[in-house]
């Protein structure tokens, strides 16, 4: 396969730094961003969404058809390729890695997705270089499917998957030898506590426009740096070459030493990450959190949580937060997602006057400034976040300013990470929360589990039984339809509603959308960063030095 | 200089201080709380003598903030709009002692000017004014911490070491098991236990309450020691020989013997635990926010961008360092005028 891009010339390392240590190097076990980042230079898919496009593209698989139902993609895989450790690759491994994903006892996290309709996808070999896969209904986002789902050795792992120890196979102390993928990287060594060192893969398959062989790099050194701080710092110094995932305090201080340290920043614009606040719409009878319910009774009323969306002022955490490299928002599609924005949701101005009026004709009134509930309890709550994400903390004392300003009294309470999800997830224990979600793509498909009223990530009120209210009931059925619906206008048509929904229930309250900043060193080519993740290595073999 | 003029210059400075704090909301032009959304990092306000012209004001005058577009604010001194500072102007209202209400501040400019004399923090509010409000809740929980530590150390300390024999042992024992303590998980752990509602002001005084009964055990010991020599002096021997009852002996001659170890211990224990409030804040264990205190003030210099960028963020540790020295320098002199004393 040919790689666009400008022909580079071979050699040269290339270090990174991870936040964490990679948990495993098993694609189908790894949840952790560290471990997906080095096992995406590692292994290949079958069909692959470009980042730099946002639109599917071959990748092992040359080409594809679907039926007239769209039930069926037969998939004709390239021919002659061979994985790192030189074995032939063919339609068995294709078989036999999805064998292994929809396995239920393995429990890969990639499973949610290759269940479709309720049904797992069949995947059938017709000849040694294709294969079917037959859905249960027809799935709109289907190819984005294959996207990350790396394709394993058969010979290498299937000993292990019957003897049932796959799950411990492919831990980071892997033997070098007994790893092996279809990445333009192959695994080199692994030192505990300090690196993984990653070396170009002799067998890879793409070539660059002038017939090289890719990858470039003879090497990627993946460093651990533990926090953000000590990254920046490690960037600014010329000891790694790549930056992502770092706030705009920090982009505005490695801007001043641009020019002389021999680095480039870019700023991507908006992402996919968007900040709401929300409140626990959880039905907490079987939990009997009395003083919670109560409060329940100023959650649920849409005119509390107009008033509070618009009291919130989003210019100033735009301006305070992320130094002005966020965007506001008032749904959940950010304005980096081009395909799927609805420009038509109105933006309301902060207005602390009509959020007094909100309140008073839902019986609200100020006693000496104090705003109190039509039975005279003053208004108070409080709003997790998590401590260890400085954004949030600043965006929940923005927030509590802003509210306070009403008469409300608020406490932000930063909680550790799990502390956090814990309550959100299973005790709903809490108030309100600040949080933030980030796209795994730029399909509405990857958003399923947030808006459907069964989803776990409904944050709000998960996993229901049924919807508890008309709006999200109008919600699961438009969720359902976008799914299935193959014309981009019609589906467009459909979540264009269910952003209108979010903006007016008003279920979060989306806030901002930070950009995307990212930096790599001058000497780095073919540098092309983009908005989705992985924000900076997903042309990895095409990089190159200068 | 001899000690007693140490003591009274030191004393003098503290005095000065506390009232300083005491009357926050008097010396600082700004409430604690209010953010300015426009000027998040402001650096500190220049004070101006002679304006562009060159005519020299008597009255000093500031001039505004403009975005340098760099994200960080640079003082305007190309414009016409100068800003006076003004003495005993009307304000913000804020509360005397938490009963009388003011609005009244020791000086201020018009709006929309601005005197950020610290500079202003990341929401723009001044460091100045944060800078005395925070001192109220520093400073509340050293003495709070100190007395609460000193009032158990003395009946432990007294009741060891006036009777001496098993209870002494158990209850220095018992002190050594304090002293042992890793009283920052400690606390770690019981934020952690805490629920959600518990309100800041619960919050602090559970973490001071918690700081000061883990820190009795020292001052203990020291009380201990003294009560223990008393005990056997000669005119205690002789009172208890006329028939003079434990509480007697304890209230009219030993105890007194102690209040030298006490002062000095109180001197040493307040600043020690301000500083302990500084780290518990730093770490996150402290009020939150908008409540300020020394430690939360401090606490943003964790971020490599606050340190890299913004030097006046600094200025509240540059503050607190002479500020301990005075109290150590007190302590110091409590104890060598102590000691000339007893000799």
């Amino acid at each position: 396969m040919v790689a666009d891009g400008v022909p580079g010339h071979a050699g040269g390392r290339l270090v990174v730094a991870l936040r964490s240590e990679p948990k495993t190097l098993n694609p189908v076990l790894a949840v952790d961003e560290p471990s997906r980042d080095v096992i995406r230079c590692l292994t290949a898919d079958l069909i692959h969404i470009n980042r730099g496009s946002l639109k599917t593209e071959p990748s092992l698989a040359k080409s594809w058809t679907v039926s007239r139902d769209g039930r069926q993609y037969t998939l004709h895989l390239r021919r002659g390729l061979r994985f790192s450790d030189g074995e032939a690759f063919n339609a068995d491994d294709v078989i036999f890695s999805f064998q292994v994903y929809l396995d239920e006892k393995i429990n890969s996290s990639q499973r949610d997705l290759l269940v479709v309709g309720g049904k797992p996808i069949v995947v059938v070999k017709l000849d040694a270089y294709t294969v079917r896969f037959e859905l249960a209904q027809p799935y709109a986002a289907a190819e984005r499917l294959f996207d990350g789902v790396a394709i394993l050795p058969r010979h290498l792992v299937e000993s292990s998957y019957q003897s049932g120890s796959f799950s411990q196979s492919w831990s980071l102390s892997v033997p070098p030898n007994q790893f092996a993928g279809l990445g333009p990287f192959r695994l080199k060594e692994y030192i505990p506590g300090q690196r993984v060192v990653l070396e170009r893969n002799p067998y890879y398959w793409k070539a660059d426009t002038a017939g090289n062989q890719l990858p470039y790099l003879n090497e990627i050194v993946f460093l651990f740096v533990a926090s953000e701080d000590a990254q920046v710092i490690r960037f600014q110094s010329g000891d790694t070459d790549v930056l992502s995932r770092f706030s705009a305090e920090n982009f505005a201080v490695l801007q001043k030493q641009q020019s002389e340290k021999g680095y480039r920043l870019d700023d991507l614009g908006p992402g996919l990450e968007y900040n709401f606040l929300f409140f626990n719409l959880n039905d907490l009878s079987p939990k009997g959190l009395p003083e919670i319910a109560k409060k329940q009774a100023w959650f649920q009323d849409l005119r509390f949580r107009q008033a509070v969306s618009t009291a919130i002022d989003r210019d100033g955490i735009v301006r305070l937060v992320y130094s002005g490299r966020a965007t506001p928002i008032w749904d959940q599609v950010t304005p980096g997602n081009k395909l799927w924005l609805d420009d038509k949701i109105p933006r309301p101005v902060r207005s602390l006057e009509h959020a007094r009026q909100l309140l008073q004709s839902a019986g609200f009134s100020w006693k000496s400034s104090t705003l109190v509930d039509p039975h005279g309890e003053p208004v108070e709550f409080s709003i997790l976040t998590s401590s260890s994400n400085a954004q949030r903390m600043k965006m929940a004392t923005i927030i509590q300013d802003d509210l306070s300003q009403l008469g409300m009294t608020v406490q932000v309470v930063p909680l550790e990470f799990h502390a956090m999800v814990d309550r959100l997830q299973n005790s709903y224990n809490y108030e309100a929360a600040v949080m933030g979600l980030v796209s795994g793509d730029a399909d509405p498909t990857s958003e399923m589990n947030v808006w459907l009223s069964s989803g776990e990530t409904h944050l709000w009120h998960p996993n229901q039984d049924k919807p508890a209210t008309q709006w999200e009931s109008e919600m699961d059925q438009l969720m359902q339809e976008q799914l299935v619906t193959l014309d981009y206008a019609k589906r467009k048509r459909i979540y264009d509603r269910v952003q209108e929904i979010v903006a007016e229930d008003l279920p979060v309250i989306c806030l901002v959308s930070p950009d995307i900043l990212v930096g790599a060193a001058n000497r780095m080519r073919n540098f092309r960063p983009a908005i989705l993740v992985p924000y900076t290595l997903w042309n990895v073999e095409q990089l190159y030095i200068q | 200089m001899t000690h007693r003029q140490k003591l009274a210059g030191s004393l003098v400075l503290l005095t000065s201080v506390q009232i300083l704090i005491l009357f926050a909301g008097f010396f600082a032009p700004y409430n604690f709380a209010v953010q300015d959304r426009q000027r998040p990092f402001a650096p500190p306000t220049t004070l101006h003598f002679m304006d562009l012209r060159g005519n020299v004001h008597i009255r000093p005058f500031v001039y505004d903030l403009e975005d340098s577009g760099k994200s960080i604010l640079v003082s305007q001194s190309d414009s016409e709009h100068c800003y006076p500072i003004l003495f005993f102007v009307r304000g913000m209202p804020y509360k005397i002692a938490g009963v009388f209400t003011s609005e009244v501040h020791l000086f201020g400019v018009e709006a929309p000017g601005h005197i950020f004399l610290m500079g202003s923090d990341a929401y723009g509010r001044d460091q100045f004014s944060r800078f005395l409000f925070g001192g109220q809740i520093s400073m509340l929980a050293g003495l709070i911490a100190a007395i609460l530590s000193l009032s158990i150390g003395i009946i432990v300390g007294g009741i060891a070491g006036y009777y001496g024999g098993w209870v002494d042992e158990l209850l220095m024992r018992g002190g050594e098991l304090f002293l042992a303590l890793p009283w920052l998980y400690l606390l770690f752990a019981v934020r952690a236990a805490l629920p959600l509602h518990i309100s800041q002001w619960e919050v602090f005084l559970l973490l001071v309450s918690v700081m000061g009964l883990i820190g009795w055990a020292r001052p203990a010991r020291l009380i201990r020691g003294v009560v223990l020599s008393a005990r056997h002096r000669n005119f205690v021997v002789a009172a208890r020989g006329f028939g003079a009852s434990d509480l007697y002996l304890l209230r009219r001659h030993v105890l007194p013997e102690t209040y030298g170890v006490l002062l000095t211990q109180m001197t040493l224990l307040i600043p020690q635990y301000v500083l302990a409030e500084v780290t518990l804040t730093f770490l996150g264990l402290g009020v939150g926010e908008p409540l300020p205190s020394w430690g939360s003030l401090l606490s943003s210099l964790q971020q490599y961008y606050v340190v890299s960028s913004y030097w006046w963020m600094f200025l509240p540790a540059l503050l607190l360092i002479p500020l301990f020295l005075v109290f150590y320098t007190a302590a110091d002199a409590l104890q060598e005028l102590h000691k000339s004393v007893t000799l």
